[in-house]
Parts: C-alpha cells; sequence; structure tokens
C-alpha cells in the first residue's frame, strides 16, 4: 500500500516537472523580441527610452512585436535575477541590459551572443571610441555588446574652501604629491575641515576599489591584469604604492576618521550631507555626483556648480598622459538563446542611433561614448561639467571584468582596510592580497608579480 | 459513505495534492541544494555545472573566514538568543505575573511593539541609534564618550538589536507557560518555607522546562539564519568583525557567484542546528517529549 502511494506522488510529481519543462516562455516564434532591463527608483529614464523605441521598432519592421521585461530591483538583485532568466533558454531575454563588470563573466557562462559579424555591417559603429569599442570585448577578442554611456572619475574640490585656504582655483595637481601637499594645507588653515577623501575599505564595496583604489593603481605603471598573459597581478611597485598613499592620507588625518569612512553608507553621506555643506575640501569620486544636486535628485542644492571645481586625477609622478580616470558603463548584449540574432541586433542598433543615444545619455546623465553624440551641442550643453567628464574618456581605463574581479575587488578592499586602520603595513597587506586572490582565481600559474 | 468507512486508497489519495505541493516547494528545493553543495554550480561565470565531491566542504575546513564565521555565529546565537531573548523572556514573564492589567498591557504592548517591527526597519532604527551621529551618541557626547557603537562593537551591537527585537517571541511562550502553572503549588511551597528563588528552581521551572526547549529550539534555529538584521546594520562590518555565516554564505553565493559553496555552508548550518537541538534535549532531559 504505502509503496504504491509513494509511487502514485512520484509519477505525480514528474507529471508535473514534465509540464512545467512542456510550458512555453510564447516567445519560441522568432518574431518577438523580449528585451530585459532594469528599473529601479529614481531610474526610469532607460524605461522611458525602452518605450519609444519599441514603437519605431514595430512600425520599421512589420511582423515583429518587441515584449519589454523591466526587472524592478537594486543593482546587485538585478544581476542575480538576470542571471536566473538566463540560466534557463525559456526565459532567456533576446536583449539584454548588461554592466560592463559582468560582460566576461557572462559569456563564460554562455549567457551572451558575439555580434562581429553584425557590427562590421553597421556603419555607426565607426562612431564610437576605441575605449568604447572595448568595452564589451571578451578574452576570445570578440565583442558582446554595444556600448550605451559611460562614466569617469575625477576629483571634485570645494573652490570656496580653497580661496579661504588660499590656494588658487583653478586647481591642476600635476602628481599624487600635489594632491598631499594642497590636503595638507587645508587641514593646517581649515580645522574641522575633512581635506580628502579617497573611498576605502569594505563599507564602500565597489566604490572603494574603483573609485579609490583603481584611480591610484591605473595612475603608476601597473594595473590589475595582464592582457597578453592573461594573468592577475598580485604584487607591483605601484599596488604597493597605492596602499601607501591610503596610509599617508589615514595617517597624517588628511582623510576622514576610519569609523565613519568604514560605514556602509558613507558615500551616500559624503554626496548629500559633506560635500553641500563645504566640510569636505576634496573628493575623488564619479562624474554622476552632480545627478544628486539637481532639482530632480535626492539632495537639490543648486549652487552646487559654483561651489565646487573638478580636477583630473594624475598619474603618480606625472607620467604621460599626466591624468587617468576609470570607467564602468553598460552596453546592451544580444542573448545567445535568441532565435533571431539579426532580429535582436537589430533593435540594439534602434535603440543606440545616434537620436536615441542622445536622448537617453542627456536624460540618464550617461558621458557619450559616439563620437556624434558628443559633439552635438543639445548634448554639450546639458550640464556644465559633461566637458570636463567627457574628456576624460580619453585617458580612462576599465576594470579587468572577468568572473574572479569580484573576488580580487573584495581582496582589494581588505587591503585597504588594514591600511588605514593600521592593523598592517602596506607591504604586510600587499602580501595577504596576493595570497588571496592565489587561492581565489586557483593558483600560480593564474597570476603573477611585476618587478 | 462515511469518511470512516471509505476505502483506504481513496482515504490516502485525498492526501495527495498536499503531498504533492509539499513535495514540489519543500523537499524540491532541499534536494536541490544538498545537491548543489557537492557541485560547482556557479550564478553566471561557468557554462557547466561539475559534479565536484567533497571539494567544497574541503575548501571549507580550510577556510579561516568560514570558521571565523561559524565562531561569530555561535556568538551571536548564544549571547542574543539563549541568553538574552530565553533570560529576558523569561524574566519579564515571571515579574508580570500578578500584576495590574495597566501594567501588563504597557509593558507586553512595548515588548511586541518592538517584534512587530520589520527586520529592515528595526535594523535600519538600531543603525541610526548607535550610529556616530545617533541618539545615543548625542547623549554619551556630554561624557566625552562619543564614538561609532557599530565600528568599535559590532558584534554586541547586533547582538543588542537582536535582543531587543525577539524578546517579545520568548516572553508570549513563558507568559502562556507560566499561566499553567497552578498557583496551588507555589502556595504550599511558600507555606513550606520555601524562598522565592527555592519557589522558582523547585517549581516553576520543572514544570515550563517543555516550554523552555520548547522556545530554545525556535529561537536558535531563528537566530542561526539572521541574515536581514545584520546585513542592514553592519553588513558583515568592519572587515568580517561581524560576518555570522549566513552573510558569508550570501557574500560567496550572490557576490561570489559560487552558489556551491555557499550551499555547502548551509548544509554544515543546518548540522549545527540539529546539533544545537540535541543539545538541549539532553540538557533538560525531557523524557515526555
Amino acid at each position: 500500500m504505502r509503496h504504491r502511494v509513494v509511487l502514485a506522488a512520484l509519477s505525480a510529481l514528474a507529471l508535473a516537472a514534465s509540464a512545467a519543462c512542456g510550458s512555453s516562455g510564447g516567445d519560441s516564434d522568432g518574431k518577438t523580441i523580449t528585451i530585459a532591463y532594469q528599473k529601479f527608483g529614481a531610474f526610469i529614464q532607460l524605461d522611458n527610452q525602452l518605450q519609444k523605441v519599441k514603437t519605431q521598432y514595430e512600425s520599421a519592421h512589420p511582423g515583429f512585436k518587441v515584449k519589454l521585461l523591466p526587472i524592478e530591483a537594486a543593482e546587485n538583485d538585478y544581476y542575480t535575477k538576470l542571471s536566473l532568466m538566463n540560466r534557463s533558454a525559456k526565459t532567456a531575454p533576446d536583449v539584454m541590459y548588461e554592466d560592463t563588470f559582468l560582460v566576461n563573466t557572462d559569456i563564460q557562462a554562455g549567457f551572451l551572443a558575439p555580434i562581429d559579424d553584425y557590427l562590421s555591417a553597421w556603419p555607426d559603429w565607426s562612431q564610437f571610441t576605441d575605449a568604447a569599442k572595448g568595452a564589451a570585448k571578451a578574452q576570445d577578442g570578440k565583442t558582446y555588446g554595444v556600448p550605451m554611456g559611460t562614466d569617469t572619475r575625477a576629483l571634485w574640490y570645494d573652490k570656496t574652501l580653497f580661496k579661504k585656504a588660499g590656494i588658487a582655483v583653478p586647481w591642476e595637481p600635476k602628481s599624487w604629491n600635489d594632491i598631499l601637499t594642497t590636503a595638507r594645507t587645508i587641514k593646517q588653515k581649515l580645522p574641522g575641515v575633512i581635506p580628502l577623501n579617497v573611498y576605502s575599505g569594505k563599507g564602500a564595496g565597489e566604490g572603494a576599489t574603483m573609485q579609490g583604489f583603481e584611480m591610484l593603481l591605473y595612475g603608476t605603471k601597473n594595473t590589475l591584469y595582464d592582457d597578453a598573459s592573461k594573468k592577475w597581478i598580485v604584487a607591483s611597485p605601484g599596488f604597493n604604492d597605492s596602499l601607501n598613499f591610503i596610509k599617508t592620507i589615514f595617517d597624517e588625518k588628511l582623510a576622514p576618521e576610519p569609523q565613519d569612512a568604514l560605514d556602509p553608507n558613507w558615500g551616500t553621506k559624503v554626496s548629500t550631507e559633506l560635500m553641500p555643506t563645504s566640510k569636505l575640501a576634496i573628493n575623488l569620486d564619479g562624474s554622476w555626483q552632480s545627478s544628486t544636486w539637481l532639482d530632480t535628485g535626492s539632495k537639490p542644492w543648486p549652487q552646487w556648480n559654483d561651489t565646487l571645481g573638478q580636477a583630473a586625477m594624475p598619474t603618480q609622478n606625472g607620467e604621460a598622459p599626466g591624468k587617468t580616470s576609470m570607467s564602468g558603463g553598460w552596453v546592451l548584449s544580444v542573448g545567445s538563446h535568441a532565435k533571431d540574432k539579426k532580429a535582436a541586433f537589430d533593435f540594439v542598433t534602434t535603440m543606440l542611433n545616434k537620436d536615441n543615444t542622445l536622448e537617453y545619455d542627456i536624460g540618464a546623465g550617461q558621458i557619450a561614448e559616439r563620437k556624434d553624440v558628443a559633439e552635438d551641442p543639445k548634448y554639450q550643453s546639458s550640464n556644465p561639467t559633461l566637458k570636463f567628464f567627457t574628456d576624460l574618456v580619453q585617458q580612462t581605463h576599465f576594470r579587468p571584468a572577468y568572473p574572479d574581479y569580484p573576488h580580487v575587488s573584495d581582496a582589494i578592499q581588505v587591503a585597504m582596510e588594514s591600511v588605514m586602520t593600521g592593523q598592517a603595513q602596506p607591504a604586510d597587506a600587499a602580501k595577504t592580497f596576493a595570497d588571496q586572490v592565489k587561492s581565489a582565481v586557483g593558483g600560480d600559474d593564474k597570476v603573477m608579480t611585476v618587478q | 459513505m462515511s469518511i470512516a468507512t471509505a476505502p483506504r486508497a481513496a482515504r490516502i489519495g485525498a492526501f495527495v495534492p498536499a503531498l504533492l505541493l509539499l513535495g514540489v516547494f519543500f523537499a524540491g528545493p532541499l534536494i536541490w541544494s544538498v545537491y548543489s553543495a557537492f557541485t560547482d554550480v556557479a550564478l553566471t561565470g561557468s557554462a557547466t555545472v561539475d559534479f565536484v565531491g567533497f571539494d567544497n566542504f574541503t575548501t571549507l575546513w580550510h577556510d579561516a573566514q568560514f570558521w571565523n564565521s561559524l565562531w561569530l555565529t555561535l556568538i551571536f546565537v548564544v549571547g542574543s538568543a539563549v541568553i538574552g531573548q530565553n533570560t529576558l523572556g523569561l524574566l519579564i514573564a515571571l515579574l508580570m505575573r500578578g500584576r495590574a492589567k495597566l501594567t501588563r498591557a504597557v509593558v507586553s504592548g512595548l515588548v511586541i511593539a518592538a517584534w512587530t517591527v520589520p527586520e529592515t526597519v528595526a535594523g535600519f532604527c538600531w543603525y541610526s541609534y548607535l550610529h556616530r551621529d545617533g541618539t545615543l551618541n548625542g547623549i554619551l557626547g556630554w561624557f566625552g564618550l562619543s564614538q561609532n557603537w557599530l565600528y568599535t562593537t559590532p558584534m554586541l551591537a547586533v547582538i543588542l538589536a537582536n535582543v531587543w527585537r525577539g524578546t517579545a517571541f520568548s516572553m508570549l511562550v513563558y507568559q502562556a507557560a507560566l499561566n499553567d502553572v497552578p498557583p496551588e503549588l507555589h502556595e504550599a511551597a511558600a507555606v513550606d518555607g520555601a524562598s522565592a528563588w527555592q519557589r522558582l528552581r523547585g517549581v516553576t521551572l520543572p514544570l515550563i522546562r517543555r516550554s523552555i526547549v520548547t522556545n530554545l529550539m525556535l529561537i536558535t534555529l531563528q537566530t542561526l539564519a539572521a541574515f536581514g538584521l545584520i546585513y542592514v546594520m553592519t553588513k558583515g562590518g568592519p572587515g568580517n568583525k561581524s560576518s555570522t555565516t549566513p552573510i558569508y554564505m550570501y557574500q560567496e553565493s550572490f557576490q561570489f557567484y559560487k552558489l556551491g559553496y555557499g550551499t555547502a555552508m548551509a548544509l554544515v548550518l543546518l548540522l549545527i542546528g540539529a546539533i544545537f537541538s540535541l543539545i538541549y534535549v539532553r540538557l533538560i532531559k525531557v523524557d515526555d517529549l
């Protein structure tokens, strides 16, 4: 009796399972293009734009339908949900909004399709900068996405504080030492003001790695990854120098107190409290900062452009090209499960033609990666800092966004944190970093040392 | 045909839908997670899933950060659940016996209010209370003791918050249990000259021991899996100083994409929960439970 019940239950289970597998996603005819993207909180610009592009595409391609799949989730959860969708051919979207940070990881998972053949036939591709063309280029040399816009990072400084401290504006630091000297002057002349903020430690997360450490490291002679040998650089003079810079600013109290800087909400405090009240003199931060202070932002501050100036982050000792920056950004990719990849790619090119890119980049505060958009007067007049941050694209770097990157980034934050809190000397922290990365990426043959 | 006379097969047949649902939504994920613990399944970054045997567990064994997280989990469970919520809950329940209706209403109202607050809201309340610009420091500032308590004493901070939030549950369990203790026994013991402490040890506690075991088990298992409160307050930081196993598990599974490794940790956590339960049953010797 008991056996029969179990059997019945099992067969019913099997039935349910097969029914679940058999149910169709409904869009396998190749005539419906599904688009997965993020729509969250104040980030509605992409959704607005895609609604318009859907109409444009459907009237230009009779017989095709576009189905928008907005994913309402914060950034990390968006990655998780998109990955889960991509894990099954039934739910995988035809076109997806991809962070360049995850492109390589998703390629290795087999989620994305290469689009080189289509790109070579697309005249607009020549409008993209070289850096942009590299943004979604994988380890196999193929390209897996078309960039929508990017961001850069630089030094924001408070002109009123600078004048009070007797420092000439515009400020143009030529080396790390120039930054330190200025910060020391501010500390001496203006007690109560934090001279310099460089994001550091696990609290700030990826912000510490990218806005903080990599802005230093990529201004030395070294980087994090060797493209030729495909190995992670776990030890280099530049790495130690960058940690030493962190040590100097925290030891000399040019930086905020570690207990404040390690707070997970520190970034919000910087942009909504410290900068608008002139409590912070220099801030190494992203090009998107000003969007917080617009009327539509979370902390409107009409005087922001009169108070703040921007300076490019110099290389360590002023080595050519003299300045450095880091860029992230998003691309539109074609899914590997897309039935009609050409149709999916056509949607991408419709969304990212000149007019639509122009409209999107202005609305979403993106830095244009198309030359024709960057030169458009409408784009240039949309935000006073736009030209400055757009010009930095010439000197920018991208993160080595391979599957092991999140681990490496975490190890960098750990190293920064142990140095800023005085728990370890830079040399020891660098050694711990090397060990941690070695074990995370799987052994000695995946890492290298640069003298 | 009444239910009693229905053929057995038909009676059992009525359970099939329930069994099915249990199978799909309860056993299914459980079996999947046991299976995943022995594979290198990743959220993204790899197109294949390979069976790796006990690799995940070997890695765990050598992972200093995992041992650190287990140790912190133990401190968190013992500190906030076993000692904090349990003792405080019992104490409040004992003190409220025989008090005026108003006192009871006000006290239990306050305690239960903390419990009904959603976890993330509770976490954020404590975050802003203990933070450097927070209320606590506003008061302590007068004595020059102002600091970011989430930075200097992260474990104490999350333990306090969890005691604050979870005490109501223990209190309710003990209130119900104490109602079943016959007052005559107390009076008899008092007539025999037993002190209040002796009455508690000799009469009350033995009579409510079953509730104690149930309560300890429930709050231990709940606290072992606590995630939201710690994540909101400290994100496991500073460094890894409050990174309990659930936080570490989340980091490995969803930030480093190693789902297989994360599920292996979940299995270990399950085992620890089982060990805790066994210890409780043994310690309190509930023969008839």
